[in-house]
């Protein structure tokens, strides 16, 4: 007899996650909102519209982390092209927004203003049901991902993988970004989407639409995680890490590794378009710059930090590299690229399991101090990942040029 | 009644040519300067006369009337050299005090043909640029009486620049004969240009004007047609001829970016992330050297960059080995981890070189033997510098196939790209090839970026463009392929340049991406695949 949905679904996470959980979307969903809209300025735990909206943009970024850790983590897919449905998402719901303004904007007509800039006289065709907020919804979640399962269904059936597949998504999002820097194409060029005014009537620099996004952005990215642990968890989470470790070994049992890849590279996408969706009135502006590799490749080290293969860590990492980002862009930019530079070598060189391995290692090291017999099971059983990350050229045939 | 006076005035000029081409021209025909005693038209046809006639005699007249040096004494030209008076046609000393001349007057039409007439005699000048400036000047204002002078220029020059101006302008005049004949000459004579400066001459011939034709004769109509069609196809053939010229310029540089790529990857199956960056080493190196022969050897500035060649060499080569030893080395068989590390490093390069050198662009200047180019046809120039960049990439080529193919160290090369574990059985030092191999091709590396800074600027970020392009010829060609590598490079440069010119640069990348993901679908090894049998794990 199957395990009904829901049970499954409680035993996907331990009950300490789901504590943290819980302990998460009180904060975020109660106290912050409280602590933003009620308390006065003048009190210590009030946060600033600032705060708000910086922490809310890290959010967005730790559920595009998680999407990346569904496909990298779980799949031994490395995308460096995940900004680009990040900024799809961003795109979709931008001309929802840029609609909105309606004849609010510098120059009072009713297209946005860079069509005015342009002389166009009416609406490309693609920016037709755009002033609809379902369908900007639709389009948010629709455009990433037949973006990536198009390009995703060619790229898996020719069994492109490794580097190539990373480099080919470079590529891919280095197109797009030069496509989106180009006026003609119809989304305002260089200048992008800004100067939003209001959602679904609402202003969006009110505080209550501000605290309205950042508890949506935390909701997201807890249906995110849930998802996620439920995924990894069930059956089709064994098959796809099966194919991570030995693509052909899972397809000489009978598996067709195409569907595996192919849904959680849809699904990670369309979880990006949703974070984009999310950001955009969040910081008020999307430009192409978002599609730019470097981008894309700083999501990586964002789970590459925090650990891979654990979503925890993805979110994790996300904060931390996104707070250094923010310390060091206020205090002393010029060092910034040093250090993200270092950080990308500091983490693969040492860290390859990330904070989460660290903390998992050193937690492994204190059992043994205090219990000695008993532990010695669970060490075998923990540092066995971080061997297998670690192995040398010794026993790990290097991949001849990944030949698929 | 015009036709009559054209022609008395050829056959009249005609005769002056005859007999001034005699063998014994040692003066001027006092007859042709007669005219400087009467009014202004007698002057103006005196001048024209001396114009068409050429030499140096004329020429010497000519001067001498710009100067205000010319006098007429009882009816004879004569030109003031200070206090001695000398007779204008044959140049002899007179027996005469200067204060008697009467000095002949111009006004502004006599200046006019004056400086026409001084052109025409230009237009034999050993000088190339005056004899360019003259025919330029006589271009923009034909006349008739010059059309000896212009077949004289035509029988003499060598100069193309030149001779088509002046065949032109020829040609122009003989439009507007009245005899069919002669326009239908000028015309056929223009189809052998490539200049669409006569395209739009002849097109001017087949427009309606107040409802006649420009042209009145409908054979020289339909040959204008022919003609326009001529040189339409070979201006289309020399605009071909250089977009694939600048493909393969385009093809080099990616070559040379993709060799170093397609070995390092080849050996290791990594990535490196910072090869661009290598090729950023290999401009500043380049820069540094010209800095160098700046300071110390101003004099053979012209030979910096020969001299550059071992430093992007060696200083890209050394920044690689310490990659490869302190990260890379630590990275093997984790190549997703790998990208990322090497990623991590060009970081961290293109910000120390922009803490280095400052954030702005630097230019380097061309030595002069790589400055200029060849002229394909009107507007389509080769230039040098990228004839020389293609030469290099093809000496470059040879000598690591030369690397592969003879040496021993090649041979280590190959096969570790095959088979890493079997080379290391039978005793191939794998660590140490690695070690070699991404020095080589790291070296590599920093001579297309020696290459690249003698056609682009030079900045930190100039090797980021450069990554995912060198990729794709690796993914093309074929890992580990030489043979693949030039195929590919040249063929993607040839294709991008073609589809720029056909649908703009944006696009043009796109399509080639799009091109390499179905490529990919009917051959995941690329063209030159290795043969044999592999299974992943």
């Amino acid at each position: 007899m199957r395990t009904p949905f829901t049970v499954r679904l409680l035993r996907s996470t331990p009950k300490s996650g789901w504590l943290a959980i819980a302990v998460f979307a009180a904060i975020t969903l109660i106290g912050v909102p409280l602590a933003h809209l009620a308390l006065p300025e003048s009190s210590p735990l009030h946060l600033s519209a600032y705060t708000v909206g910086l922490l809310g943009k890290i959010l967005c970024y730790m559920v595009v982390a998680v999407a990346m850790d569904l496909i990298w983590g779980y799949a031994g897919i490395l995308s460096l092209g995940h900004g680009l449905f990040f900024a799809l998402g961003g795109y979709a719901f931008g001309m929802y927004l840029m609609r909105q303004i309606g004849r609010d904007g510098s120059y009072g007509a009713e297209l946005p203003d860079f069509m005015v800039f342009l002389d166009w006289k009416e609406l490309p065709w693609y920016w037709a049901g755009s002033d609809s907020f379902l369908w900007a919804l639709f389009l948010v979640v629709a455009l990433p991902g037949v973006v990536a399962f198009v390009f995703g269904w060619f790229a898996f059936r020719s069994r492109i993988k490794g580097v190539y597949f990373s480099i080919i998504t470079q590529a891919l999002t280095y197109a797009a970004m030069l496509l989106f820097f180009r006026n003609e194409t119809g989304f305002g060029g260089n200048n992008g989407f800004t100067d939003f005014k209001r959602i679904l009537g609402h202003d969006i620099t009110s505080p209550e639409m501000r605290v309205t996004l950042f508890a949506l952005s935390a909701a997201l990215l807890i249906a995110c995680l849930v998802l996620g642990r439920y995924l990894v968890s069930s059956r089709f989470g064994r098959v796809l890490a099966a194919i991570r470790d030995a693509e052909s070994r899972v397809m000489f049992i009978g598996y067709n590794p195409l569907h595996y890849k192919l849904f959680m590279w849809t699904l990670s996408a369309m979880l990006c378009g949703l974070a984009g969706a999310l950001y955009v009135p969040q910081v008020g502006i999307i430009n192409p710059s978002e599609m730019s590799p470097a981008n894309s490749i700083e999501i990586a080290v964002w789970v590459a930090v925090g650990g891979r293969g654990t979503l925890i860590g993805a979110v994790l990492g996300a904060g931390i590299v996104n707070l250094a980002k923010s310390f060091f862009t206020v205090t002393v930019p010029e060092y910034w690229p040093f250090f993200l530079g270092f950080l990308f070598i500091a983490v693969t060189l040492y860290l390859p399991d990330g904070v989460v391995g660290l903390w998992r290692k050193l937690r492994a090291r204190r059992a043994l101090a205090a219990a000695p017999d008993a532990a010695e099971s669970s060490v075998a059983g923990s540092s066995s990942a971080a061997e297998k990350a670690d192995a040398g050229p010794a026993n790990v045939t290097v991949p001849k040029g990944a030949t698929a | 009644m015009f036709r009559l006076t054209l022609m008395k005035r050829i056959f009249g000029v005609a005769l002056l040519l005859t007999l001034l081409v005699a063998p014994a021209r040692a003066a001027l025909d006092p007859s042709l300067l007669a005219g400087f005693a009467g009014d202004f038209q007698g002057r103006m046809a005196a001048i024209e006369a001396l114009g068409v006639a050429g030499g140096d005699d004329a020429r010497r007249v000519l001067d001498a009337l710009e100067a205000g040096r010319l006098g007429v004494v009882a009816g004879r030209a004569v030109i003031v050299d200070g206090d001695t008076v000398r007779d204008a046609a044959s140049g002899e000393a007179l027996d005469q005090g200067a204060g008697d001349i009467e000095l002949v007057t111009l006004n502004n039409r006599v200046r006019r043909t004056l400086a026409n007439a001084r052109a025409a005699l230009a237009l034999t000048s050993a000088d190339r640029a005056e004899r360019l400036s003259a025919a330029i000047t006589l271009g923009d204002n034909p006349n008739e009486t010059l059309l000896p002078v212009f077949d004289r220029a035509l029988a003499a020059e060598t100069d193309e620049e030149i001779r088509g101006i002046v065949a032109r302008a020829a040609a122009r005049i003989k439009l507007a004969s009245p005899d069919p004949l002669t326009r239908l000459r000028a015309v056929r004579a223009l189809g052998e240009s490539s200049d669409p400066a006569v395209k739009n001459l002849l097109e001017g011939l087949l427009q309606k004007r107040d409802g006649n034709w420009v042209e009145p004769h409908p054979e020289v109509r339909t040959a204008a047609k022919l003609a326009i069609d001529d040189i339409e196809g070979r201006i289309a053939i020399a605009e071909s001829v250089g977009t694939v010229f600048s493909g393969l310029s385009l093809g080099s540089i990616l070559l040379l970016a993709a060799l170093g790529l397609a070995i390092t990857y080849g050996v290791m199956g990594v990535i490196n992330m910072a090869h661009g960056e290598l090729l950023m080493v290999g401009a500043y190196a380049t820069f540094l050297v010209q800095g160098l022969f700046r300071s110390y050897l101003p004099a053979y500035l012209d030979w910096y960059v020969a001299a550059a060649i071992p430093v992007a060499f060696l200083s890209a080569a050394l920044v690689g080995v310490a990659m490869e030893r302190l990260v890379l080395r630590h990275l093997y068989g984790r190549p997703l981890e790998s990208l990322l590390a090497t990623w991590g490093l060009s970081l961290v390069l293109i910000q120390a070189a922009r803490v280095i050198f400052g954030p702005q662009n630097l230019e380097l200047a061309n030595p002069s033997w790589m400055s200029g180019g060849v002229e394909l046809a009107a507007g389509v120039v080769l230039p040098y510098n990228r004839i020389v960049i293609i030469g290099f990439a093809v000496f470059v080529l040879v000598l690591i196939w030369l690397m592969m193919q003879k040496t021993r160290l090649g041979m280590f090369v190959r096969a570790v790209t095959q088979n890493r574990p079997m080379a290391g059985c039978v005793g191939v030092p794998t660590a140490r090839v690695d070690t070699l191999a991404f020095a080589i091709g790291c070296g590599v590396a920093g001579l297309g970026g020696l290459a690249l800074s003698q056609i682009a600027n030079v900045g930190p970020a100039m090797g980021t463009g450069y990554i995912v392009d060198a990729f794709m010829v690796v993914v093309l060609g074929g890992v580990g392929q030489l043979a693949g590598a030039v195929w590919a490079a040249l063929g993607l440069g040839i294709v991008s340049k073609f589809l720029e010119g056909w649908a703009g640069a944006v696009i043009a990348k796109i399509l080639v991406l799009v091109f390499i993901i179905v490529f990919i679908q009917k051959r995941p090894q690329g063209i030159f695949a290795l043969k044999g049998r592999f299974a992943d794990s």
